[in-house]
């Protein structure tokens, strides 16, 4: 707060003169900075096809109303495709991911200067790579099929699952590791009844989440040939069957809701 | 003297109904029997690709930026400028919207309508909102940059309204009490109360964006993703491993500034 004596009285202002210029220098780097990455990125754009939206919306929009109902029996298999790439693959990047976390928490690492710091770097690479790029990487190396598809979620999970698990590690508390052990017990048991059953909760919650995240991202691993009902999108987009694209986009939504409404009970559930 | 039991069993930490606990877990044992079982593995296809995901990581331990560089920056340079224009936009489209979900400030009808907007957002994936954008406005990060905001209107927005939702009401009160519009309410009582929340997420959104601009060049968003793609369907793996290096310098580097910024914030 600044306050100025005028003739007539004093004159309350939120910030100081510097203040405020710094503040208006801020805005004015901020909006420089986005008009030039606009005037970068629309360097290439073809104005006449952004013009065009609003009709080729309408047009993509007419061919898609009605949904062929009668292609969803052939949409079973992949959808229990998909749901099997996302299980499958939350319950090989939990299995992964849970070491992983032991030896990124502080309280827990058996080495702070070595294996922490490996253990964040792995943690940190999977994150970053989202689970599609992991699937071009993987069917390019395993070949298309739901193999590359459960290891993409699996690679994807690790740094998600190792990352929550391993702030939840480190916000144990002490003193139920202390009194394990004062009863003599060894760091193993340590880590199984000391540390273990206050993250258990915690660890069940991440898993469902992340599981509810992978139905999500597993839907359109198809696009780049790692099975499920993606490929059949893929199909459908390729060979302009609008009215196919309209059931299965459909269908993942109805999947998504029903996996958001389960992990959502089961996590309230355990917490 | 009665028998004292010298052994100590944990008791069961998560399921403890004694008829559903054995249920659940020979049905879990079941259901990874039968999917297992659908996943049809071609061996001989791993074993082969062995060699090829060898390469992958020579690749990643010897990147080469230098041979494919004019690729590589051109689509970093898309990259980041259509996460910028389009955290921007979509800032300034879920303000609004954030406010109007709101149900504590805004009026019913205009808050279904900002909500539904909000679950179409959210319920679809950054990819296939992409595939329809690039069908709409053309190959390129355009249609990137429209699909981000779209999808970044979602995020914001919903955790905008959550936190306008949880502010304290005593001060709305005391604006209002005061004669101030509506208006003056959100200017004065709403505003001050989430702006370090909202600065938060629009940083954790720019860190998002960026990564989802590495994805939706795959469907022809433009973007470094697009570069990957070409990389990958090459072959060129070490020029494939120097962008993946180049995308997790990027994320490391934005959280650790977006981490700094936010403590600073609040």
């Amino acid at each position: 707060m600044a306050v100025r004596q005028t003739p007539s009285g004093p004159d309350w202002r939120a910030r100081t003169p510097r203040g405020a210029l710094l503040l208006w220098l801020g805005w004015l780097a901020a909006v420089a900075l986005t008009a030039w990455c606009w005037f970068v990125m629309t360097e290439t754009t073809i104005w006449a096809f952004v013009y065009d939206a609003p009709r080729q919306a309408a047009d993509i929009g007419s061919r898609m109303v009605p949904p062929r109902l009668d292609y969803l029996p052939e949409l079973w298999r992949p959808l229990w495709d998909t749901i099997n790439i996302a299980t499958l693959g939350t319950a090989a990047g939990v299995v992964i991911a849970t070491p992983i976390a032991f030896l990124a928490a502080r309280n827990t690492t058996p080495s702070l200067l070595v294996l922490r710091p490996i253990a964040l770097f792995i943690i940190v690479a999977s994150r970053s790579i989202n689970s599609l790029i992991w699937a071009l990487l993987l069917v390019s190396i395993v070949g298309p099929g739901l193999l590359a598809g459960v290891i993409a979620i699996a690679l994807r999970s690790i740094g998600f699952v190792g990352k929550l698990l391993y702030e939840a590690i480190e916000e144990t508390d002490v003193s139920q590791v202390e009194a394990i052990e004062a009863t003599g017990a060894s760091s193993r048991q340590v880590l199984a009844f000391g540390i273990w059953p206050q993250v258990a909760p915690a660890f069940w919650a991440i898993s469902v989440f992340r599981w509810d995240i992978n139905i999500r991202e597993s839907t359109v691993l198809g696009l780049v040939g790692a099975g499920g009902i993606g490929l059949q999108l893929q199909n459908s987009l390729n060979t302009l069957a609008w009215p196919q694209v309209t059931v299965i986009l459909l269908l993942i939504l109805a999947t998504v809701l029903v996996s958001e409404w389960i992990s959502a009970k089961v996590r309230r559930a355990i917490i | 003297m009665s028998d004292y039991p010298t052994h100590w069993r944990r008791p069961p930490q998560i399921l403890k109904h004694p008829v559903w606990r054995p249920i659940i877990q020979i049905g879990i044992v079941a259901y990874l029997i039968l999917a297992l079982s659908t996943l049809e593995v071609d061996w001989l296809r791993v074993w082969d690709g062995l060699d090829r995901g060898w390469r992958f990581v020579e690749g990643f331990l010897t990147p080469d930026f230098t041979s494919r560089w004019r690729d590589i920056s051109e689509g970093l340079v898309e990259s980041l400028t259509m996460t910028v224009t389009s955290t921007v936009v979509g800032i300034a489209l879920s303000i609004p919207f954030g406010v109007g979900a709101a149900g504590n400030i805004a009026p019913a009808p205009v808050y279904f309508v900002c909500r539904a907007v909000i679950a179409v957002s959210r319920s679809l994936q950054e990819v296939i909102i992409a595939i329809f954008f690039v069908a709409m406005f053309g190959f390129g990060p355009f249609a990137g940059f429209v699909t981000l905001a779209f999808a970044t209107i979602g995020f914001l927005a919903k955790l905008l309204a959550e936190a306008i939702e949880e502010i304290d009401m005593a001060q709305v009160e005391a604006v209002r009490a005061s004669g101030g519009s509506w208006l003056q309410v959100v200017n004065y009582a709403v505003e001050p109360q989430v702006t370090p929340r909202l600065i938060g997420l629009s940083l954790y959104r720019l860190d998002i964006n960026f990564r989802e601009s590495a994805v939706i060049g795959i469907v022809g968003a433009g973007g470094i993703g697009a570069t990957l793609n070409t990389a990958i369907d090459r072959y060129e793996h070490d020029s494939a491993g120097a962008i993946l290096l180049i995308i997790i310098a990027i994320v490391m580097l934005a959280e650790y500034l977006s981490g700094h910024v936010r403590k600073w914030v609040q």
